[in-house]
């Protein structure tokens, strides 16, 4: 049986559909208290006795550290699915039979897999919550949470925003995600990416207006409140020499800036290569780094969501 | 003699799917698989109707449909009949509507979908409109249209 939620959430997060407004809010509000829990700090135990499933049928550092630390942080402990090779996943154990021996051992999984779908399946297969921490080309709700969270506390608000989302916008799963819930908070989005990489239609089709496609940055960046940037990969690029021509035209450097507004804050989901210069690091605009940490705190207001007792 | 001549005979025991959309016949006695079974079967297509305008109608005796089989003309054809005969005689009467959710009759057509790559995994596809036939895939929730249909 599915046990009982605090707050009246679904018992999984799957996508973001899964969370209302109101969820949303009140993951941020508690995820900002728990800063200094997060930081160590401050000793809040909530979670000791409880157990969570990292389940990474795919390579993830942050997200996979992030859930490590917030559920350690809060007096909780964490068992590994471990590398595949040494798993009986490469024995061809599926995922419902792995799935149905960690719903056993743990109180909640955090689950990545390169199957679209897969964390809904493994929902299914569950009684415990399950956390999609990315399925493919799908959903990735945890990675917009803490977006949503850094750029609130990084310009001390959400509504009403003039976003620029740049980069490859047509594979990257977090853009997607990003934009669908900043149009819950009426922002004027700006897509910049070369034509090849451009914002697919099935997203943009689910926008209200207010969102317009570019293919250099230059234009709009002095409008930006926000920049989010996002790495170009090689591998979409047949011919190198593409590749090579696309990506150092859409680099960040402190140079680029030169015209933006002092309050412009610039997100990447991280890991970079070469599209944000080192040199931004030190400049005011740079919040990739706190970003990253955020994942922290937001992990742990959603930990606490699904696993709390009041 | 000539009034005799009915161009498909009653038949005793069977199923009888009527009110199919003109043209569809065909493709559901694809997917019903009827062929090899030994059964007879009648197929008549476009036959006037006061109703539809034309239709199509299959008669398949000493056979009865199974939830699968019905579900499945129900995604081709919503809103026919299917009628299960008993000694010449009418005994159950069904008009086919696609359920809300579809379990294992048709595929997800995104190849990269869990339920398209986990061996023993049931694929689920639940519906979201009516008129036009739209589905969308319980687990990577990618859309499915009428036409993209493949039957397992």
């Amino acid at each position: 049986m599915p046990r009982p939620l605090a707050k009246g959430m679904s018992k999984d997060l799957i996508t973001m559909d899964d969370l209302s407004d109101d969820d949303i809010v009140g993951l941020l509000d508690d995820a900002a208290r728990l800063v200094p829990v997060a930081h160590g700090d401050v000793h809040l135990p909530l979670l000791e006795g409880k157990l969570l499933g990292n389940m990474f049928f795919e390579p993830s550092t942050r997200t996979r550290m992030s859930f490590e630390t917030a559920m350690k942080r809060l007096g909780g402990n964490v068992i590994n699915l471990g590398a595949l090779a040494s798993s009986s996943v490469s024995k061809g154990e599926t995922l419902y039979d792995t799935m149905r021996m960690v719903d056993g051992y743990c109180d909640l999984a955090v689950l990545r897999h390169p199957r679209q779908g897969a964390a809904q399946y493994a929902a299914d297969a569950c009684t415990i919550p399950i956390v999609n921490a990315g399925d493919g080309a799908g959903h990735h709700p945890t990675q917009t949470l803490l977006d949503l969270f850094t750029i609130r506390e990084e310009l001390g608000k959400l509504e009403g925003l003039t976003v620029g989302l740049l980069g490859d916008l047509r594979y990257g799963r977090t853009v997607h995600s990003l934009a669908a819930a900043l149009a819950r908070y009426d922002a004027t989005m700006h897509f910049i990416a070369p034509k090849s990489l451009a914002m697919p239609r099935r997203v943009t089709a689910e926008l209200p207006d207010g969102w317009s496609a570019h293919t250099t940055l230059d234009e709009i960046l002095p409008e930006l409140d926000l920049l989010y940037v996002t790495r170009i990969q090689k591998e979409r690029f047949p011919d190198p020499e593409d590749y090579a021509r696309v990506a150092g035209a859409y680099t960040i450097s402190a140079e680029t800036l030169r015209d933006a507004k002092p309050v412009l804050r610039i997100l990447h989901p991280l890991p970079r290569v070469n599209e944000i210069a080192t040199d931004v690091d030190d400049t005011g605009h740079a919040a990739y780094f706190r970003q990253a940490f955020n994942g922290v705190p937001v992990r742990m207001a959603l930990l606490e969501m699904l696993l709390g007792s009041d | 003699m000539a009034d005799k001549l009915l161009k498909v005979q009653p038949i005793r025991n069977g199923t009888v799917i009527d009110h199919l959309r003109a043209g569809t016949g065909l493709k559901i006695l694809d997917i019903l698989d009827v062929a090899d079974t030994g059964n007879t079967v009648s197929l008549l297509i476009n036959v006037p109707s006061s109703k539809q305008g034309r239709k199509d109608i299959i008669k398949i005796e000493d056979r009865e449909l199974t939830e699968s089989e019905t579900e499945r003309i129900a995604l081709i054809s919503p809103g026919a009949h299917v009628n299960i005969i008993r000694n010449y005689s009418v005994a159950e009467k069904t008009a086919v509507e696609i359920p809300e959710e579809v379990a294992g009759v048709a595929r997800c057509p995104n190849t990269n979908c869990i339920s398209n790559n986990e061996r023993g995994a049931t694929s689920r596809l639940l519906l979201r409109s009516r008129e036009p036939v739209h589905l969308a895939c319980a687990y990577c929730a990618r859309l499915v249209t009428e036409d993209e249909l493949q039957f397992l």
